[in-house]
């Protein structure tokens, strides 16, 4: 039946299904970037509508403001262009597609076979700051302290990883190599 | 009333376009960005079966995805920045030094 | 059974002499060598001597465990010695023959490099040969059947640097393999239907059982497979023929062991299962058959032959031909007796062959020999007793248990005058090729090359450089004395029966022929003695006339029958036949079919197929490890599809 919350989620999910599929689409990496974006969004939109409005809005801050806009200033530092068309492995486009899409079927197949037409209400579920807060500090204290251990350790390997190498004649040597 | 079918549905959809994107694209950072797009599916699919189950684990969940998404895109950029520097390309099929 | 724990030092006495000498020998002087070979062999017939002494029937039969060996459920063998009157007759002919045979050696022996292991392998052969006589049960035997073929062929190859030496004893022992392995059939079907090995308790068993009349029935297998063996061990047909090759050791080898005993060991088992023998007339036919046979046919090629040790080779195949015709018509006592009259006049005949070899430096062909009456006297003394001997001219040795042998054969239920027909033919040829060894080598004129100082061949020979043939030391020649005085006497026991009243409390009243029809069988046997005796002369007044009157005829006969003479002197090309029908299709198939075939098709292709095969996948395998990440994306994705797929099949199943 046809309901204001059937009309949002068919609006979010279109806008999804356009941002990923345009992903796919386009050449150049910062169009995708900002398609990636789009797709984001209208997912923050979809958790809302499922009652889970801080992770909504964690999507939108750390997905969408965060960690895509670490990839534009890649892209950009990288100076990264159109890609080239390159043959690089036949194996990825004939095994690795026809896989994935064996894998989405039957995925879909069976989800759809056994998860019913219950409907979801909106906001059925108190997805506020507060039951969450409670939660993660109760029942998920461990993984959470451990996580912001994985954070630190993210933070020093990325450090290490992405500075300058020191000057030396390896360096010219690398350079020509190519 | 939206049946959960169609939030798996779509879920499932966003995650096969980021095995597609995975498999055919070239471009590196591109390939990331694909693989950002399967997390995001899986997240989708996370906070629906949370709010069917009435279990708020699963965005707990989801939050746990998040931080490791963030972690993880930090540093393989830090490592496409450093490969970047290596070979001077961000083509994948040219990142093939382990061939035989 | 009474206990007498001194059994077993008989033939460790031996075998510790072996020991020494085999480790310590070859450091040791040649007199310390010899005072320990001599002195542990001479205990041991010192002690034989002792138990023979202080036998008495009445405690008879002797025995002693010396430890547990086998014991599985309800089948127990144990290491255990038996004395009865049988096993003390062979106990005394072994010990004392080979005690002689010891102190021969000493003297032909003397200058050989190996003369240390000459000794350990002489005492080697007297333990097992002393096992396989005291044995109480048929495995010790079996034991002892092996070692002594185990040291017949270490002493027939004891030259092994020469290739017909060692190829001379691989035969020996190869084909004495063959008879082994009838041998061990029947001992299986002994332990499978008696559930024991002990002569005592399978004897028990089997007295009650009734003679098989029809011809196939278990005792017949087993008394045929234990002629299988005995054939192998000593020398009949079909499994003779590596007796003549044997002749490439040392001639006190040829004396005591192919001569004296370990070829009489056949006898000696079927004499001791005589009671599954008189169960089984079928076997005892066919034993007596073969006996028959090989005396007949070794007799005709002993007349050709010009080695002197090789007629004295078809000699001892014929004779103990003549104790297996003996045990086959059922007089067990008159074989038996043949076997000790054998080892003293053969075991003589050889020792004095060897001192003539000794003497002409080597050589052993008799054409190249001749006169050496004059130069070696003593040798050809006893050398002409001991064909005498075996001749069977009265009252000689050889006469009393060769006679004995043919009246059996006439006269015993098993018998038939067809036996005995051979057995006087065979007598005569006998009697013919023995004189014609006697009279080519010690009469007419020497033929020989002179004596120098390198003998020929591979035979030791101590010269003093003389020019001439020269007699043997007092060392090799009391032994020959002494044999010969037992070729004199030692047949007078047989006199009267006596030596068959005295086993026969191990072979029962035997010869049931003597009870029935006395006084007709009595004329019968005197004319039967009297037709051997003529016999026996008239074969040496033969030789005479061939050798000695007209030495010419030989070869004319020889020529005109051509065809015969050729197949004779060519041993009936049994070898050849042999070699085609059996060795080389052998050798063909273990090349072609085996080696080839097995060995390099299917066990070294498969390996190499495996390795290659493993190389061939993983060389397809290997594209996966491309180094191109978007492959191993492809890979990811069909794999996980590949797993959803079948999480899915199980969870719907």
């Amino acid at each position: 039946m046809l309901n204001l919350h059937l009309i949002l989620f068919l609006a979010f999910g279109a806008v999804a299904v356009a941002g990923a599929v345009n992903l796919l689409a386009q050449t150049h990496p910062i169009n995708s970037a900002l398609s990636l974006i789009a797709v984001m969004a209208a997912l923050a939109g979809e958790y809302l509508l499922l009652g889970a409005e801080f992770v909504a809005a964690v999507q939108v801050i750390v997905y969408a403001g965060a960690i895509m806009v670490l990839f534009v200033f890649t892209i950009m530092l990288l100076n990264a262009g159109v890609e080239e068309r390159t043959q690089g492995s036949r194996v990825s486009v004939l095994l690795g597609i026809p896989g994935m899409l064996l894998g989405s079927i039957l995925v879909a197949w069976v989800v759809l076979r056994h998860s019913g037409t219950e409907a979801v209400a909106v906001g059925s579920l108190p997805g506020d700051p507060k039951t969450i807060g409670q939660m993660l500090f109760h029942e998920f204290l461990l993984p959470f302290e451990i996580t912001s251990v994985l954070i630190l350790i993210a933070i020093m390997g990325a450090v290490v990883l992405a500075s300058k190498p020191p000057s030396t004649p390896a360096a010219g040597l690398t350079r020509e190599a190519e | 009333m939206v049946p959960l079918s169609y939030y798996l549905v779509l879920s499932g959809f966003l995650f096969a376009c980021g095995v597609t994107g995975f498999l055919i694209k070239r471009n590196i950072i591109t390939i990331f960005m694909s693989i950002e797009l399967m997390l995001n599916g899986v997240n989708l699919s996370f906070v629906a079966f949370a709010a069917q189950w009435h279990a708020l684990a699963g965005q707990i969940f989801v939050f746990f995805v998040m931080v490791v998404a963030a972690a993880e895109a930090a540093v393989g950029l830090a490592i496409i920045i450093a490969v970047y520097r290596t070979r001077e390309t961000l083509n994948i099929d040219q990142v093939n030094l382990l061939k035989l | 059974m009474t206990q007498n724990p001194y059994l077993w030092l008989i033939p460790v006495l031996p075998l510790a002499g072996a020991t020494i000498n085999g480790f310590l020998g070859h450091r040791s002087s040649k007199r310390a060598v010899t005072t320990v070979a001599l002195t542990f062999s001479g205990l041991a017939f010192a002690l034989a001597l002792y138990i023979a002494a202080t036998f008495s029937a009445a405690d008879a039969p002797y025995g002693f465990t010396v430890a547990h060996w086998i014991r599985s459920g309800s089948f127990s063998v144990d290491f255990a010695l038996y004395l009865d009157q049988l096993s003390l007759v062979m106990l005394l002919v072994v010990t004392g023959v080979g005690f002689l045979i010891h102190i021969y050696s000493v003297g032909y022996m003397w200058d050989d490099r190996s003369y240390y292991r000459f000794f350990a392998y002489l005492n080697l052969f007297m333990f097992f040969m002393l096992t396989l006589v005291l044995a109480s049960n048929y495995l010790v035997m079996f034991i002892g059947w092996e070692g002594v073929g185990l040291a017949s062929y270490l002493l027939i190859g004891f030259w092994f640097t020469k290739d017909s030496a060692a190829s001379a004893g691989k035969k020996a022992f190869i084909v004495n393999r063959i008879g082994d392995f009838g041998f061990l059939i029947a001992l299986f079907l002994i332990i499978q239907n008696y559930h024991s090995l002990d002569f005592t308790k399978v004897f028990a068993q089997v007295q009650p059982i009734a003679p098989e009349i029809a011809g196939a029935g278990l005792l017949t297998t087993i008394g045929i497979l234990l002629m299988v063996g005995a054939c192998g061990k000593s020398a009949q047909i079909p499994l003779y023929v590596w007796l003549p090759d044997a002749m490439e050791g040392p001639t006190p080898v040829s004396a005591l062991i192919h001569a004296a005993t370990m070829v009489t060991a056949g006898v000696y088992m079927v004499s001791r299962s005589h009671l599954i023998f008189e169960r089984a007339p079928t076997a005892l036919m066919v034993v007596a058959v073969i006996g028959t046979l090989t005396a007949l046919f070794a007799a005709t090629i002993g007349i050709t032959q010009t080695d002197i040790k090789k007629v004295l080779a078809y000699s001892t195949i014929s004779q103990l031909g003549y104790m297996f015709m003996a045990c086959g018509v059922g007089a067990f006592s008159a074989g038996v007796f043949h076997l000790m009259t054998h080892a003293f006049f053969k075991g003589l005949l050889f020792l004095a062959a060897g001192s003539v070899i000794h003497a002409v430096g080597g050589e052993q062909d008799m054409r190249k020999m001749g006169g050496l009456r004059s130069y070696i006297p003593v040798t050809f003394g006893t050398m002409f007793i001991a064909t005498l001997a075996i001749a069977g001219i009265p009252p000689f040795a050889g006469f009393w248990s060769k006679d004995e042998i043919l009246w059996q054969a006439y006269s015993s239920d098993h018998g038939s005058w067809v036996f005995w027909l051979i057995g006087v033919v065979t007598a005569f040829i006998t009697s013919f090729y023995m004189f014609r060894l006697l009279f080519m080598t010690f009469f007419g004129d020497y033929h020989g090359a002179q004596v120098d100082e390198h003998g020929h061949g591979t035979h030791v020979v101590g010269h003093d450089g003389h020019g001439e043939p020269h007699e043997s030391p007092m060392v090799m020649l009391v032994p020959l004395m002494i044999l010969a005085l037992l070729s004199v006497v030692g047949g007078l026991v047989g006199i009267g029966n006596r030596f068959e009243h005295f086993l026969e409390p191990v072979f029962g009243s035997g010869a049931a022929a003597e009870a029935t029809g006395e006084a007709a069988s009595r004329g019968t046997e005197l004319l039967l003695m009297g037709i051997s005796v003529v016999i026996a002369f008239s074969g040496a007044i033969l030789a005479w006339f061939l050798y000695i009157s007209k030495p010419y005829l030989p070869q004319k006969i020889a020529d005109r029958l051509n065809g015969l003479y050729e197949a004779v002197l060519n041993k009936y090309y049994v070898d050849e036949f042999y070699r085609r029908i059996f060795i080389k299709p052998l050798i063909d198939a273990s090349t072609n079919i085996l080696w080839q075939g097995v060995d390099r098709k299917i066990i070294d292709d498969t390996v190499n197929n495996a390795a290659d095969g493993a190389r061939h996948v993983s060389d397809e395998v290997r594209h996966m490890q491309s180094g191109n990440l978007r492959s191993y994306a492809g890979w990811i994705a069909a794999g996980s599809a590949a797993l959803i797929a079948f999480m899915i099949w199980m969870g719907v199943r």
